[in-house]
């Protein structure tokens, strides 16, 4: 079994002179599942972005097995998984395009995208612009990114919005899979996530 | 070519001429502007050929340099505002390569088909033949710089609301040398016994330097935008 492991130590973040958080530490390890929790503004998305090496720290440092993310580091990239906010999704190009596009810049996966569009029930959808689908749909093509990256770290903004009840459950089961198989996730969302056989580490952020 | 690098250069390429093909009035806008600028100087200014012909370089690197900017918003724009360029920022690939990318396809759906035009628009601003070749090299030269150099300014204001003006203050100074030499080596086709082969070796000379540096700065400015 591998160990993965991130750490915060003293993370300060501001937006303008607003402080965000302050001195925040945690320690995520493989198996476990960091749920970030907090009112709107309270810095989720901030520190999804600072975890993702998106944005720098204003004070304190990250570290990824033992060594501090840095904005450039391919390697690191190379580990994770990043679902944000706005979904990634190109209106203009359909279903079938943009998860040929995400496995041409990101590590191939073993999984062929005719497999991907069958477990995301858009068999259908393939050949349709991604601006012609329901949020909920374009939200599973956002997530396919993750489910089938074989990364170790998983961010995820509020994966379940827009998702019907059976996506839902497919995704659920999915993270649960990633997590027992030596995976760690990070993660904001409003629905209670319950994960048998997983650790699940809740950090409420106040402004 | 079996390069993961290279082919994720090669997907963008093709990611961006595909949305180009299906979102047409990006691509022929800044080529209708320029035709209309350069014809409404013909129409404007004095009808004798000599006054024409000698202010026709400089119309033509004008109107190409402000069909330029006035593209260039669109080069970053909606992937900044769907979130794709988050994904771009985190591939693990090279992010010099995937600019460069995004900076060649948005030059050949904006840039090319301004050169492949000029020479008919030269014809109505009365340039004489003889100078066709100056006029195609020096846009075949100079739009690429315009294109890697508005790259920069584009990153840097993306965050911003109202960046139209921003790019403008930004950008133009930058482009008044390609201007010069652009315009300069039309202009040294027209007489005789000039030479248009310095300004040309000074525009190629610029294009090798951009293309080398221009994508880190850009890359460099969208990885600042973004946070």
């Amino acid at each position: 079994m591998e160990q993965y492991t991130l750490n915060a130590n003293g993370l300060t973040c501001y937006r303008g002179d607003q402080c965000l958080f302050q001195a925040l530490d945690f320690n995520v390890q493989s198996r476990q599942l960091l749920m970030i929790e907090g009112h709107n503004g309270s810095g989720k998305t901030s520190l999804l972005k600072l975890i993702a090496g998106l944005r720098s720290p204003d004070e304190g440092s990250l570290l990824w097995n033992g060594e501090a993310i840095d904005k450039t580091s391919s390697q690191y990239r190379q580990q994770l998984a990043y679902v944000g906010h706005n979904d990634g999704v190109k209106r203009e190009l359909t279903v079938l395009e943009n998860l040929r596009l995400m496995q041409q810049l990101f590590t191939p996966s073993s999984h062929s995208c005719h497999d991907i569009l069958q477990q995301l029930n858009l068999v259908v959808q393939q050949d349709s612009l991604a601006g012609t689908l329901s949020a909920g749909q374009r939200r599973r093509v956002a997530l396919a990114r993750a489910l089938y990256s074989q990364t170790k770290l998983w961010i995820l903004d509020e994966p379940f919005t827009a998702l019907d009840k059976a996506t839902h459950e497919f995704f659920l089961e999915a993270l649960q899979q990633h997590l027992i198989q030596d995976g760690l996730a990070v993660m904001t969302s409003h629905h209670d996530v319950n994960l048998p056989g997983v650790s699940i580490q809740r950090l409420e952020l106040q402004t | 070519m079996s390069n993961p690098a290279w082919k994720s250069f090669i997907a963008m390429v093709r990611r961006d001429l595909l949305i180009a093909v299906r979102c047409r009035s990006e691509m022929l806008n800044p080529l209708f502007f320029y035709i209309l600028v350069v014809l409404m100087f013909a129409l404007a200014v004095d009808v004798r050929p000599s006054v024409l012909q000698a202010i026709a370089p400089g119309v033509i690197w004008v109107a190409a340099l402000l069909s330029t900017l006035l593209a260039l918003d669109s080069l970053f724009r909606s992937d900044f505002e769907d979130g794709f360029l988050e994904i771009m920022l985190l591939s693990p690939h090279s992010l010099y390569l995937l600019v460069l990318a995004k900076v060649l396809a948005h030059w050949l759906v904006t840039g090319l088909p301004l050169v492949i035009v000029a020479p008919l628009l030269a014809m109505a601003l009365g340039l004489p033949d003889r100078t066709m070749d100056e006029l195609i090299l020096s846009l075949l030269l100079g739009t690429p710089v315009l294109s890697l150099l508005g790259a920069i300014g584009t990153a840097l204001i993306l965050g911003l609301r109202s960046g139209g003006m921003m790019i403008s203050l930004l950008v133009l100074p930058l482009y008044v040398p390609v201007l010069i030499y652009g315009a300069g080596s039309i202009s040294a086709g027209l007489i005789d016994n000039a030479t248009s082969q310095p300004y040309l070796l000074f525009l190629a000379a610029f294009l090798v330097f951009t293309l080398v540096f221009a994508p880190l700065a850009t890359a460099a400015a969208l990885r600042i935008s973004i946070e």
